[in-house]
């Protein structure tokens, strides 16, 4: 029986030194050869399908930021990547149960959120506005009132929208839409005279409509600009430290400032759109001085 | 597994900043309720209708209602609320359209048509088994003790189908309250949709699912204890299941 503590203690011995003392998703990814995204099918310019069917965007540009970080620390030159389509209802079980390792899509990053999974440094920051036919001219949020405006089930915008609502006395009748691309459909066939959502989203909705010169965004933003974060596992110390130090410093270098130009301020696969979104007083900042705080107001400085 | 459970998260404040997040679930399961009762309301109403003029003699009635039944059994519910919600509101007069996709109830009464209509294909199917079911002679009875077709139906058929569809009906009662679900597609606030959002606000993706499903299980327990003792209540001694 005394040769039982013995033989653990050779093995122990025996396993490389290295892979010991990770843990987690560093450990796992040792182990597999393979780290994992998760991806969104249609979240331009973030991360979405071009025409041959290959996950591209802004947020993919960083994660392979961040896996040529882990294949320096781990030594493996040949790390595989592996990416799954995620939705928003099912990233959290996917996260969970280790199928995927990073999240790169356009996730809002608040303190609510944070009890479940970990975010890394902001990779972009949006505020809520609305969408309306430009013949309509509203540009302010007091302009809705008494009308019907859309807004996307479950969002924070449909939160702020209804607050607005409610603070102004507006009268508006708020409608959800099951998905981004329902509620800009709800405009166009004039279910909806607006639709709340996040600017940047508007922006590529606009620029892929068959007439963009038909709609106008409002000037009068719903919130402060909110922080969007690439999704990690919660209480993996190493592996968020791994990839905040990527990201700080691709955001920090001059290669970081051409991926964000190469997103939102030249035509984009797969049909050449150009959504012209030069960096905000925000991102500049968010860029100079890299965070992972879920606080808008710490943005807005 | 990484996931931190939180069941707590129903007693604490939602970000709609109306309530807690059992309120939100607690608003969802109203609205599926709600909308199940009318769209059954509807079903039982327009497939009875159907499911008798299937039985008629003649040909035009059964015609009519054999069109209407492959109409809507025969396309995916998901696909007709789409036609309904979006494409109906367009092939109408430019004035009506407007007015009715600015109705603000438009998801609301959009589902309860659309979920009636879809059911009452199947209800029909069933009434009109159960008249089928019935032996020859009672029809044939009827005619003879000089009942008109109205009072045929009224006093010796349908009082019979229905007892023997009942059992039947019953499921299709269960699967138009599980089949509210379909309609967050188009924007309802129901069950599913309403979990969906708790999900999305706070991350406890398995506790708001697991709380739907629990609601669909007791609503769905209720309507079939309560269908058992109707069977049992409406029961003709001697006659079908000892």
């Amino acid at each position: 029986m005394r040769l039982i503590p013995l033989a653990l203690a050779v093995l122990c011995f025996a396993l490389p030194a290295a892979a010991a003392d990770l843990t987690g998703t560093l450990q796992k990814v040792k182990e597999t050869g393979t780290i994992t995204m998760g991806v969104r099918e249609s979240s331009v310019p973030f991360s979405y399908l071009d025409d041959q069917q290959k996950p591209v965007g802004y947020a993919i540009d960083i994660c392979y930021q961040v896996v040529d970080a882990v294949k320096k620390t781990l030594a493996l030159p040949d790390l595989k990547v592996l990416t799954v389509p995620v939705l928003s209802s099912n990233r959290i079980p996917l996260m969970a149960n280790g199928t995927i390792d990073l999240e790169c899509g356009s996730t809002t990053n608040n303190v609510e959120r944070q009890k479940q999974v970990a975010f890394t440094n902001t990779h972009y920051l949006t505020a809520s506005k609305f969408v309306a036919k430009a013949a309509a001219h509203l540009t302010t949020i007091d302009a809705l009132k008494g009308k019907t405006v859309v807004s996307t089930a479950g969002s924070t915008n449909i939160v702020q929208l209804n607050k607005a609502n409610a603070d102004r006395n507006l009268g508006i009748t708020v409608v959800a839409a099951k998905d981004h691309a329902e509620g800009f459909l709800m405009v166009e066939t004039d279910r909806a005279a607006a639709f709340v959502m996040d600017d940047v989203i508007l922006a590529s909705f606009i620029a892929s409509a068959k007439d963009p010169a038909a709609y106008a965004v409002g000037e009068e933003p719903f919130s402060l600009a909110e922080p969007y974060g690439i999704m990690l596992r919660k209480d993996d110390a190493p592996f968020k430290a791994l990839v905040d130090k990527a990201t700080a410093d691709f955001y920090m270098s001059p290669a970081g400032k051409a991926n964000y130009a190469k997103w939102f301020q030249a035509p984009i696969p797969p049909k050449g759109l150009n959504l012209n979104t030069p960096m905000s007083k925000g991102m500049l900042g968010a860029y100079a001085r890299p965070s992972d705080n879920p606080d808008p107001a710490s943005y807005d400085k | 597994m990484g996931y931190h459970w939180n069941w707590g998260i129903f007693w604490e404040m939602s970000p709609e900043g109306t309530g807690t997040y059992l309120d939100m679930i607690i608003q969802g399961l109203r609205m599926t309720l709600i909308t199940a009762a009318l769209a059954w309301a509807i079903a039982f109403i327009m497939g009875s209708a159907i499911g008798v003029l299937r039985t008629l003699p003649g040909r035009a009635a059964p015609l009519l209602a054999n069109a209407w039944i492959e109409l809507f059994r025969n396309m995916p519910l998901l696909v007709q609320l789409f036609l309904w919600y979006f494409v109906f509101p367009e092939v109408l007069p430019a004035a009506w359209g407007i007015w009715l996709k600015q109705l603000p109830g438009a998801a609301f009464l959009t589902s309860v048509i659309g979920i009636g209509f879809f059911m009452s294909a199947r209800v029909a199917v069933q009434v009109s088994s159960g008249i089928e079911a019935l032996p020859q002679g009672q029809r044939a009875a009827a005619t003879a003790l000089g009942l008109t077709p109205v009072q045929t139906y009224r006093y010796v058929l349908l009082p019979m189908a229905y007892r023997i569809v009942l059992p039947p009906l019953t499921s299709e009662l269960l699967n138009t309250v599980k089949n509210t679900s379909v309609a967050l597609t188009i924007g309802l606030a129901e069950l599913t949709a309403r979990a969906r959002a708790v999900q999305e606000f706070s991350f406890q993706v398995f506790e708001a699912f697991t709380a739907a499903t629990l609601a669909y299980l007791v609503i769905n327990l209720i309507a079939t204890l309560a269908a058992r003792w109707l069977e049992a209540r409406v029961r003709v001694p001697g006659y079908g299941r000892a």
